[in-house]
């Protein structure tokens, strides 16, 4: 098999240079789970560590002391070394921030506004947003030696690149101008052209979604305004922090085609935006202490053993290993084919458990797979 | 309905099939959800497939723009128009639609409006792609609304052209919100037109025509997702349907084998013996040890599922199950699902 270089998870927190590592795949891969495992080892190898979780099942959440979605970083209890887990809430760092950039009467202006309160609470790509800013502020703080960000579930693992752009592209493209042309205009001559496009606008508007609605938007584009700049700035901020040397990327996937597949664009992805990809890590992975013992012969033992009538257990314990076999195979070639295209990428693989980890003894275990204490996997 | 390991007879199911006796007759829109890596799009796929079968006209629509459908059944992009992507059992077809927001809207002004111009040259503005993106509930309206449309339509002899229509949603945890359309505009319109597109799209998804479906995984974190977006659902009124049980594994071994695996008493040594009468003379009991601690993964995994399952039983739900595919899945795996949707009932 083509061998990917191997990924050395103890260089990578050992060095007091790194500050942050970002994990990131597509949805239901164990992003969540790496996050936390990378924060244990690395605790307890003497960082001082901050692991922002964003949706973490609800045992996790608990084995990390994350009770409540309240935005604090609090001590995880029974940890070894400094560990510290918090929750991202969404909605309340996105009210603090407005709370922070814009005079108060202005901010509870924006903060009543249905279309703020659908932006910060319902727009996919804020929670992305979100994550961003809470990343930035947490290293601006300065109180954290090592920040071990989970990214949100969301389909797509490059939606987390994307969405502070997309996010700049409302609060801060042509259209705005658009809105904020008759308020700002006021009356003036100069201001024809746009304002014969907002006439349109607003008459088209106002026939299919209804006054309230043009009302609504302005009132939040004028709220906003003050604030544009700020969030842009702030935005490429973060940006170029994920650019910096002190952050790594651990793109995490389960060995299943289509969360390799986001796999590999997010490692493409973060070549062309020269951010430091760490490695990759492969979660769920089906080992076998019997790996000489192939799919094909295992099978052909139970048949033998089927046709004599008797060890009925044994023929069964066969099947279900020739089973094993044939999954374990099929995950190898899709690993294969990744490491093919990506030969430079350094790979980890976390072997399947029979249960979800829910404690911290499970996340103890997966640093020592991901740290390679459990040796090679099968085949 | 069953549960794990019972099969339905089979020449049963199939005489169920062609009186088309299904647990879901009279329902038109499947709207079909779970959480993230739970397989939602395959699902959708073959229970689109599954509902096609034997001449009848499918739609599987697609709203998330991420051309799940197409990679799926080996297809180019799907354009925003209506094309054939598969053909069902027994005859019939499946055609497929990813409804973007920014064509919808277009469309809606078209439609109702007359409007097309006008759109084009708000999108250049970037208007649509705003309204769209965050104008309160829009984006679900115009979403929803096309699939409803769909359901609705009918050809110049009053006959619906689709039989069913099958939507691959958005995830659990957004559900209830992407399907509540009415309360989510009304932040944004009391009244007026879209408030009246809002109603119109509610009252099909609160008729017994409708049947929000979850995909789920024998796991703790979907399973408790899917629990509380039933919930949720129920709180609203919203039609829910049935469970979708995604890459079950049945056991292999006998349930008092399965016990001993558990608690780690498995005869080990009658393994080895075994392993020698087959002939697998070399490293017998290293091999015997390997099958003993796989045969504990094995019975750890099986007891998880039993606990999922019964937590999902309290739902009271139809429940279907679908085996997990040791090869992966692929265009063949999804008429291995649809032809277990039509062996269980739910098509």
């Amino acid at each position: 098999m083509k061998t990917p270089p191997a990924f050395d998870i103890d260089t990578l927190i050992d060095d007091p240079d790194t500050k942050i590592i970002v994990c990131c795949g597509s949805g239901g891969v164990g992003k969540t789970t790496t996050a936390a495992a990378v924060g244990v080892r690395a605790a307890e190898r003497g960082r001082d560590v901050v692991v922002l979780t964003v949706d973490p099942a609800r045992r996790l959440a608990q084995a990390l002391g994350l009770t409540e979605l309240d935005n604090t970083p609090r001590p995880v209890e029974g940890a070894e070394g400094e560990l510290h887990a918090m929750m991202l809430d969404m909605k309340r760092t996105f009210d603090e921030i407005v709370e922070a950039h814009a005079e108060p009467d202005r901010a509870q202006q924006i903060l009543a506004n249905p279309f703020y309160q659908s932006l910060s609470s319902s727009l996919s790509g804020t929670q992305e947003y979100m994550a961003m800013e809470k990343l930035g502020q947490l290293h601006r703080s300065g109180a954290w030696d090592l920040i071990v960000v989970d990214t949100p579930p969301s389909r797509s693992a490059l939606d987390f690149l994307d969405a502070p752009e997309r996010m700049g592209r409302f609060l801060d493209g042509r259209l705005i101008k658009v809105l904020m042309a008759p308020a700002k205009a006021g009356g003036r001559f100069g201001m024809k052209v746009v304002t014969a496009g907002f006439g349109m606008f607003t008459s088209v508007i106002t026939k299919v979604l209804g006054g309230q609605l043009i009302k609504d938007m302005q009132t939040f584009v004028l709220a906003f305004d003050t604030m544009f700049g700020g969030f842009r700035e702030r935005a490429d901020q973060t940006y170029k922090l994920l650019q910096a040397p002190g952050t790594a990327f651990l793109v995490v996937a389960a060995p299943e085609r289509d969360a390799l597949r986001e796999a590999s664009y997010f490692v493409e992805r973060l070549a062309e935006e020269r951010m430091p990809l760490a490695g990759l890590v492969v979660n769920r992975v089906h080992r076998s202490d019997a790996s000489h013992l192939s799919a094909v012969r295992s099978e052909a033992a139970a048949e033998t053993l089927e046709a004599r009538g008797n060890h009925s257990l044994t023929t069964a314990l066969l099947r279900l290993h020739a089973e094993r076999m044939h999954v374990t195979a099929r995950e190898t070639r899709l690993r294969e084919s990744f490491t093919s295209s990506h030969p430079k990428v350094p790979v980890a693989t976390v072997g399947a458990m029979a249960e979800d980890v829910h404690d911290l003894e499970g996340l103890r275990s997966i640093a020592g797979d991901l740290a390679g204490e459990a040796g090679e996997p099968a085949a | 309905m069953h549960s794990l390991g019972t099969v339905p007879e089979s020449d049963d199911s199939l005489a169920r099939v062609r009186a088309r006796d299904t647990d879901w007759d009279g329902v038109r829109l499947h709207v079909v959800t779970g959480k993230g890596g739970t397989g939602k799009t395959t699902v959708a796929a073959s229970l689109a497939l599954a509902l096609a079968a034997g001449g009848r006209k499918v739609l599987l629509i697609e709203v998330e723009g991420r051309q799940g459908i197409a990679q799926l059944f080996d297809c180019p992009p799907l354009p925003y128009e209506e094309r054939k992507v598969a053909v069902a059992p027994e005859g019939g077809d499946v055609y497929a639609l990813a409804v973007d927001p920014e064509e919808a809207m277009l469309e809606y002004l078209e439609m109702f409006y007359n409007l097309r111009r006008a759109g084009k040259a708000l999108t250049k503005l970037g208007l649509i792609d705003f309204a769209t993106t965050i104008a309160p509930g829009l984006r679900d309206v115009l979403l929803t609304g096309k699939a409803s449309e769909a359901v609705r339509r009918k050809d110049k002899k009053g006959r619906f052209i689709y039989d069913a229509v099958v939507m691959d949603a958005p995830p659990t945890g957004r559900i209830s919100r992407f399907l509540n359309v009415n309360a989510e505009v009304a932040g944004l319109a009391k009244m007026g037109p879209i408030r009246h597109h809002a109603d119109t799209v509610m009252k099909v998804i609160r008729s017994p025509e409708t049947a929000v479906h979850f995909v789920t995984l024998l796991e703790e974190m979907p399973v408790q997702e899917t629990v509380d977006g039933i919930a949720d659902l129920r709180r609203i009124g919203l039609p829910v349907g049935g469970l979708m049980v995604n890459m079950v594994r049945p056991p292999i071994l006998p349930e008092e084998d399965l016990r001993s695996a558990l608690s780690g008493e498995l005869d080990v040594e009658a393994i080895r013996l075994g392993i020698k009468a087959a002939g697998l003379e070399d490293n017998a009991a290293e091999i015997a040890q390997a099958l003993a601690s796989e045969a504990r993964d094995h019975a750890r995994r099986a007891s998880l599922q039993e606990r999922e399952l019964a937590s999902l039983a309290d739902a009271e739900v139809p429940q279907y199950e679908l085996p997990l595919l040791s090869d992966g899945m692929d265009l063949a795996g999804l008429y291995e699902f649809a032809e277990e949707f039509r062996k269980q009932g739910a098509a």
